[in-house]
């Protein structure tokens, strides 16, 4: 088999450049929403005492959960031994690593006290599941480095199946973590459920490969090297499988809420009357992200071109958006049942929120900020193609797996 | 879970016994010092077990239209001090400010049948806002108090989506003026503490219920669960009585009769 040559990303400078300016431009206002959040107090954020976790909770848990997944290509290739998908590994903990970083920047710059983020490293409660996932996140960080080096490094690559069978392990407790934050807050309905770990779980195999794709295409496009068509539809039909699962385990989601009795009313805000939230599920969920794309993946001729795979992929993210909106805010606003069987009139002053839905609109400097975190993974996945040999020179399927070429031809 | 749930407090209450150590000798003034001040035993800041702080609230006297206990509430511990900041919208305001009791009027579906009551923090021997809390913040004391340490808060705000009881709030604004007793900062979680304050100078009250007696309701009772003879626990040996979301298995220190 042919050796895979790793060269640096070869894009022209002013392209390059242009492209880090444009990304600190983003970052940089993302930081000023931050700040400017941070000295007046939340205030200003669309959050209130009802909705207490809102747009950079959304783009957080998103981008953590993203990162997770998007490891899934370098284990695929490692742990499974899929040797067409070895190529693609160093790319897939690049971005792990990205993603995870922006995502957590983002969680962190909501806190009310981020100046406490020291408190946050050395005061731990071992009993919170908060607590686990801060030690989670940065094990993973640390284990994705060091995977890397394992496939860089001659010396290392021996030992790059024990560690990328340990990163991919522990990216599934990471996911399944990230799940149980709010699987574990038994005062909220939408959560009260042992399905949102593994509902998390495919949604980080869907999400991080869309974003491991686009970020591929690009790169790859900028610099003119190849993607084969043979790579195109593994990458395409992999993409398939992981957004059918999501909507297959959206399913379950409901019918076990629904189910379990109590929870029906929970069900019938998020599923028919629930105004935004359940336009959000239905067309940004569901549709956006779940059907369209499947649509372009299965279609005989969309699916051969790169570009309506992007779409595909690009999608699958905005709907992945959506989808994070909707659990983690829709499930907020809704009220939380405390007395069964009554209605309540009044709760505290008029404008204070119980027993009917919250109201929240976000404001910009959360979006910009959530936006920040985006920007801060991308520039990281830039300047690491830039300067270290993480792109293959070639994906074009004879370089990649001259035997399954062969056989196709 | 409510047999796991003992251990790990008793673990977490003698860690935050060192950490709130350290914080009171680090920190000037503050809820800390003022503890440690007033009994310089436990670990815990010197309350014990030997009490478990609670409530009975009785909803058939809790009369409509009263707000006397919320008053109190507000000025006992400078929740009236809060100021909506310029520029922001007046039901947003009442939805971001400090409460640490509301009142809630229900009515029941079936029946029609109206029923005030005042809701704050339940005091929950299981409390899920403790044990989410990542820096151990939110904390209990011995005597079943629930309240957090503004030291140690990151403002994370997981303990808030985690209670049943939306007894939680968070500081959205600057604060400009409180009281000693009672601190307060931006970015901070806070919630009812059973006015700890009195209790801790020796002072078996809580301004909510005070402020219902001296208007002749009595909807109140504040007092020892463990006392057998005090009046808590006469009160509710006369009415039954039972716990909001009783379904969860929290054992809340606050009880309810006539719900
Ligand atoms: S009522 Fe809420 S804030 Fe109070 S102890 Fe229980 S969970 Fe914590
Ligand atoms: S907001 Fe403060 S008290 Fe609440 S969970 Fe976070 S650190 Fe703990």
């Amino acid at each position: 088999m042919k050796r895979i040559v790793y060269r640096e990303w070869l894009v022209e400078p002013q392209r390059y450049w242009g492209l880090l300016a444009m990304l600190a431009g983003v970052i940089a206002v993302g930081g000023l929403s931050a700040l400017y959040m941070e000295h007046e107090g939340h205030w200003v954020t669309g959050m209130t005492n009802s909705v207490v976790w809102g747009t950079p909770h959304v783009f957080a848990v998103f981008l953590i959960i993203a990162a997770s997944g998007a490891l899934n290509v370098a284990s695929i290739g490692t742990v499974f031994d899929k040797t067409a998908y070895k190529p693609l590994a160093r790319l897939s903990g690049l971005l792990a690593v990205a993603l995870l970083v922006g995502g957590l920047l983002v969680l962190v710059l909501d806190l009310g006290r981020p100046d406490r983020l020291l408190v946050a490293m050395t005061t731990y409660n071992f009993s919170s599941i908060f607590a686990w996932n801060i030690f989670l996140y940065s094990g993973f960080a640390a284990i994705v480095i060091g995977y890397l080096w394992t496939m860089a490094e001659r010396k290392g690559n021996h030992l790059q199946k024990p560690v990328g069978t340990f990163a991919f392990l522990w990216r599934l407790a990471l996911t399944t973590g990230t799940g149980s934050i709010f699987g574990f807050l038994v005062g909220r309905e939408a959560y009260d459920t042992a399905i949102l770990a593994p509902l998390f779980v495919v949604m980080s195999f869907a999400y991080g490969l869309a974003i491991y794709m686009l970020v591929l295409f690009y790169a790859f496009d900028a610099d003119g090297r190849p993607i084969g068509p043979a790579m195109l539809k593994r990458l395409k039909n992999l993409l398939g499988l992981f957004v059918a699962a999501v909507l297959y385990f959206t399913l379950v989601y409901h019918l076990t809420k629904l189910y379990g009795a109590k929870n029906s009313d929970i069900e019938a805000f998020l599923l028919i009357n629930g105004g935004l939230y359940t336009a959000l599920f239905w067309v940004g969920w569901v549709l956006i992200g779940g059907l369209i794309p499947l649509g372009i993946i299965y279609h005989p001729e969309l699916n051969k071109q790169r570009d309506w795979i992007a779409t595909a992929s690009a999608l699958v993210v905005a709907g992945g958006l959506a989808a994070m909106y909707v659990i983690i805010i829709g499930s907020q606003a809704y009220p939380q049942e405390m007395f069964p069987g009554h209605s309540v009139i009044q709760f505290g002053a008029p404008g204070d929120v119980g027993g009917r839905v919250a109201p929240y609109s976000p404001s910009f400097p959360e979006l910009l900020l959530g936006l920040g975190g985006v920007g801060v993974a991308l520039l990281i996945t830039a300047v690491g193609i830039r300067v270290l040999q993480f792109l293959p020179e070639s994906l074009a399927d004879r370089d990649v797996d001259p035997h399954a070429s062969a056989r196709h031809a | 879970m409510k047999n796991e749930s003992e251990p790990t407090n008793q673990g977490r209450r003698d860690f935050l016994g060192a950490a709130a150590g350290l914080t009171a000798a680090a920190v000037a003034p503050g809820m800390m010092l003022h503890t440690v001040d007033s009994e310089a035993a436990a670990p815990t800041g010197g309350v014990s077990d030997a009490h478990r702080w609670g409530l009975l609230v009785d909803t058939s006297k809790c009369a409509d239209g009263c707000t006397a206990c919320v008053d109190a509430c507000d000025q006992e511990n400078g929740l009236n001090l809060q100021s909506q900041p310029l520029g922001d919208d007046e039901l947003k305001w009442q939805n971001q400010r400090a409460t640490w009791i509301r009142k809630v009027k229900l009515q029941d579906n079936l029946t029609g049948q109206v029923t005030n009551l005042p809701l704050m923090c339940q005091h929950c021997e299981h409390p899920p806002c403790v044990d989410v809390c990542p820096t151990g913040a939110s904390f209990k004391r011995a005597d079943g108090i629930v309240m957090v340490d503004r030291h140690t808060c990151i403002g994370c705000r997981y303990c808030m989506m985690a209670c049943p009881y939306k007894a939680r709030s968070f500081i959205h604004e600057q604060v400009d003026q409180k009281l000693t007793r009672a601190p307060r900062g931006k970015g901070c979680v806070e919630s009812c503490n059973l006015c700890a304050h009195r209790l801790d100078t020796g002072d078996i009250s809580t301004a909510c219920a005070d402020a219902c007696s001296a208007e002749g309701h009595q909807a109140l009772v504040f007092g020892d669960l463990k006392d057998p003879t005090g009046p808590l626990r006469q009160a509710l040996a006369k009415k039954p009585n039972r716990q909001i979301r009783q379904d969860l298995g929290l054992n809340t220190g606050v009880r309810y009769a006539g719900i």
